[in-house]
């Protein structure tokens, strides 16, 4: 016996909940099949040492879209919001840099951030408009596209001449460049070099860095927050919406293939043997493992799965979890501080000198860091006194030489450390317990084909017309009855749900066309 | 001092290559994927008759061959080709077409399934970028093995005689299209009962260091049957005969074109028969589907045309007078000798060009310096020019 939905969902990341809430709101039949125990993907919280629970993958909201706040009434409750940066410096003189503004610089340098932030706002807002529609396609005979199309260049046309020749400018651009041309401050230019390079495999020195920068500060104009009681909350809230609108949700359900006969979809299997029915399969899984994996090259034609096996999308950012018995020592740090979020990028050329390794397949023995106390705000987390320290520590490349084993992972871990104990010298003595999570580790656990968090690079060539390769980038693959819905699709990962949303309009709108 | 080997940047040489070069008598060869290959080595007319009347031999040692085996193989090459190579059974060859994901030809070709799961694909063009793009997430080893095989072509009337004098046991159960192996001096002699001609014929296949010793059997035995090498030119002739395309002639590689509309799909060659829309995925499956829903733009036309003069590179025009633009062109055209016509193929756009119809060639011709125009009218026709039964007879007759 074969259960029979309207859609079938592959993958309970938070963007497979978005879509399959909304597609159940819309009456339709819905079930979400997750590999993992716990639903969210690489949204989840999760204790990783006796007592210990942290955000295991993304561990800063900065991007959620307030459009998906509304359609599911979300009232994600926060523990840190618009958290300021403190780029450290180990001298103590640390920068504290805020949306609109920076202190411990020049009065030169603030007032160029103010501007250059003016500009970026101007030209991430531009970048947002589109980040809740379907991508157009280009050559379309297709209204919906043309109006989108239209929109697109009437909007760049309204930054004016200037402002719109500057966009056209900076669009493909470095963001050393940018930053080296502006600031003297080399802290300043460091924080927002790894702002541009976070979660990706790009140095600053690499091409459209700058997008990446303005893709992050897209979401939600720069401003972060970290939910209260981790990601896994917000995954959580999503999951009862979904169920609230009569989604099933099924956990250890790792699917093993999309069902296609006769050149459409049916169904799926799990790799327990169970069969469920269905003529729509959206797929939360990257398009790697959709593709290759969960399809077969042989359903879909030559050069697509050509193009989808040359994806490229191999991680370069890796996770750092430590239980601490109380917070590190940071000179010149006040206590509320802890609260924010810190940085470890001291200039421009030290984010590519780290960099530099990562193309070789090393990792960098001078690692730029992101970190985060969440624990400092949030009792939920770890036991009364002690702490947790969340940190994205880049670069450890997916396919490194000789690959992810038990001493390479020590050697980065002894790479991570000294670093740290340049700015927290009492953090060895701190440390109860930890874990590192490299891209194949994230490959693992959440199943994301390279253990990229946008599943695909954020590189102009695999954005917008293009994402992720050509021939999908309107969330529908070249196969009747499949669809995609995750990080790999536009806009791109973070936790937005943006790619859920659209996914599920996307669908939606066809099916009314039809 | 040790003295280096030179490196060799010539031309190659074909493992026959010896033997024609004594028949040779004009000196006039071109380069072939690498290769020398003949224009022609005597005269182009004899050799052309040679083909129709006895037998002409033609080494098509530099035809690309590629060979594909492993569990997947069938399921590769169903999905890389138009048509349904399920139905290809061991010891058969079929003719087959491969598209790009937007349905535009790459090559045509020729398969051979040698053994159970065992397959050869033959054609004019290199494609091992393609072939391996197309092996991903296949189980397949492609081994690209021109230089392995010796092949010739032995083609006419008196051919199946040729070889059953050269001791080809039970030839005369070979259908056309079929393949069968025999022993050749302790070495596996592939034969196949195919060709670029629509005569009777056959193809040898077999490993180059016997190469030699095979053409002197082969010449041996034909003696008495009018056996006479051949080169391009004439080939080319039979080839317009019998309608068959040439790559770069009447279609460009798509991986070979610039501008769009330059490209063709098989339906706008002629070759929808060639494509299984029953198969539920294969390249170019989609794209094509909306082109036979929507309409092509192209169409290839057999065209018997007026007059003597070959309508080489001519403008096809939809009238006699008044037309505003041409409706296509002429892409190969030549005097058949044996049909006694005035033929050409042609690529003209839709609708025009249906079987039956009547358009008009510009043909230019030199007279003594002086060039001069004609308009010719020119009948589309359905059927090849020349198909003898004789090409398909069970068994082949004894010429």
């Amino acid at each position: 016996m074969t259960d029979t939905y309207d859609a079938i969902v592959v993958g309970a990341g938070h963007n497979g909940l978005v879509c399959s809430a909304l597609l159940a709101k819309a009456g339709k039949r819905v079930l979400v099949l997750e590999a993992n125990s716990q639903v969210g993907g690489a949204a989840i919280t999760r204790e990783f040492t006796d007592g210990y629970s942290v955000s295991a993958c993304a561990h800063l909201l900065y991007q959620l879209q307030s459009e998906v706040r509304k359609d599911l009434k979300l009232s994600t409750r926060l523990a840190s919001e618009d958290m300021t940066t403190i780029a450290l410096s180990e001298d103590g003189n640390h920068l504290r840099i805020s949306a609109d503004s920076v202190e411990g610089v020049s009065d030169e340098d603030a007032e160029q951030y103010r501007r250059f932030r003016k500009r970026m706002t101007r030209f991430s807002d531009l970048l947002r408009k589109f980040f809740n529609k379907r991508p157009p396609r280009l050559g379309t005979k297709n209204i919906q596209d043309f109006i989108t199309l239209g929109q697109l260049g009437l909007d760049m046309r309204m930054l004016g001449k200037e402002e719109m020749q500057e966009f056209l400018r900076l669009i493909g651009m470095n963001i050393h460049d940018e930053v080296t041309e502006r600031f003297e401050s080399p802290k300043l230019r460091g924080a927002i070099s790894l702002d541009a390079v976070l979660g990706t495999h790009l140095g600053p020195r690499s091409p459209n860095t700058i997008m990446t920068y303005l893709y992050r500060q897209a979401g939600d104009h720069g401003r972060t927050g970290v939910p209260a009681g981790g990601m896994g909350s917000v995954s959580n809230e999503l999951a009862h919406a979904a169920r609230n609108a009569g989604v099933t949700i099924r956990t250890d359900m790792p699917v093993k293939r999309i069902i296609i006969e006769n050149g459409r979809a049916t169904g799926v299997e799990t790799v327990s043997g169970e069969r469920f029915e269905s003529l729509m399969i959206i797929s939360n899984a990257d398009p790697k493992t959709t593709v290759m994996n969960l399809i077969g090259a042989k359903h879909v034609e030559t050069g697509f799965a050509r193009r989808i096996s040359h994806l490229r999308a191999k991680g370069n950012a890796a996770k750092l979890h430590l239980a601490l018995d109380g917070l590190p020592a940071i000179d010149g740090l006040s206590k509320k501080d802890y609260a924010e979020r810190i940085v470890i990028a001291p200039d421009e050329h030290y984010v590519e000198r780290a960099f530099n390794p990562a193309k070789y397949g090393e990792s960098s023995p001078n690692p730029v860091l992101e970190i985060t106390f969440p624990s400092f705000r949030d009792e939920t987390l770890a036991p009364a006194g002690k702490h947790v320290m969340s940190a994205i520590v880049q670069y450890a490349p997916y396919d490194l030489k000789g690959g992810w084993n038990e001493e390479a992972k020590a050697n980065f871990m002894q790479a991570i450390m000294s670093t740290l104990a340049g700015y927290m010298p009492d953090i060895e003595q701190r440390i109860t317990a930890s874990e590192l999570l490299t891209p194949a580790d994230i490959e693992s656990e959440f199943h994301i084909s390279g253990g990229h968090w946008h599943h695909a690079e954020l590189t102009l060539d695999q954005f917008l017309f293009v994402r992720p390769v050509n021939g999908a980038a309107q969330y529908s693959l070249p196969i009747d009855g499949v669809y995609l819905c995750g990080a790999g699709t536009h806009p791109g990962g973070g936790v937005s749900g943006a790619a859920g949303r659209n996914a599920a309009r996307t669908i939606l709108r066809r099916e009314k066309a039809a | 001092m040790t003295i280096r080997e030179p490196v060799h940047q010539g031309r190659l040489k074909t493992p026959f290559y010896p033997r024609i070069e004594k028949l040779d008598t004009v000196n006039q060869w071109h380069e072939w994927k690498g290769y020398s290959s003949p224009d022609l080595l005597y005269c182009e007319e004899t050799e052309y008759f040679a083909i129709r009347n006895s037998t002409a031999v033609f080494d098509l040692s530099p035809m690309t061959k590629y060979r594909i085996t492993g569990p997947d193989a069938l399921d590769y090459l169903n999905r890389l080709v138009t048509r349904d190579m399920a139905k290809v059974k061991p010891g058969r060859v079929a003719y087959a077409v491969w598209c790009d994901d937007q349905g535009q030809v790459i090559d045509d070709g020729t398969i051979f399934h040698l053994r159970e799961g065992e397959y050869r694909l033959c054609c004019q063009e290199r494609h091992f970028a393609w072939l391996r793009a197309a092996s991903i997430g296949f189980d397949v080893t492609i081994t690209h093995e021109t230089e392995d095989v010796a092949a010739l072509a032995v083609q006419g009337p008196t051919s199946f005689s040729v070889l059953s004098n050269m001791g080809l046991e039970g030839l005369d159960q070979l259908k056309p299209f079929g393949l069968a192996h025999f022993d050749f001096q302790g070495a596996e002699l592939m034969v196949s009962r195919t060709g670029y001609t629509a005569d009777l014929g056959y193809e040898l296949w077999i490993e180059p260091s016997k190469a030699l010793e095979l053409w002197d059997a082969l010449f041996e035995a034909g003696k008495l049957h009018g056996i006479r090498a051949i080169g391009t030119h004439a080939l080319d002739l039979a080839r317009i005969e019998a309608g068959y395309l040439a790559p770069y002639t009447e279609f460009l590689p798509v991986d070979e074109t610039i501008r769009t509309g330059r490209s063709r799909s098989p339906l706008e060659l002629g070759l929808d028969w060639l494509v299984d829309f029953k198969k539920p995925n294969f390249n170019g499956r989609r794209a094509l589907a909306e082109e036979k829903r929507n309409g092509s733009t192209w169409r290839l036309v057999k065209l018997d045309i007026d007059g003597n003069k070959a309508a080489h590179n001519s403008y096809i025009f939809a009238k006699e007078k008044g037309n505003k633009k041409q409706i296509g062109f002429v892409t190969s055209a030549v005097w058949s000798p044996i049909c006694k016509q005035n033929i050409a193929l042609g690529t003209v756009r839709t609708p025009h060009g249906k079987p039956g119809d009547t358009v008009w060639v510009e043909i230019y011709y030199q007279r003594e310096m002086h060039w001069n125009r004609a308009m010719a009218k020119a009948t589309v026709v359905d059927k090849p020019f020349w198909f003898p039964p004789r090409r398909g007879a069970m068994p082949p007759g004894p010429y």
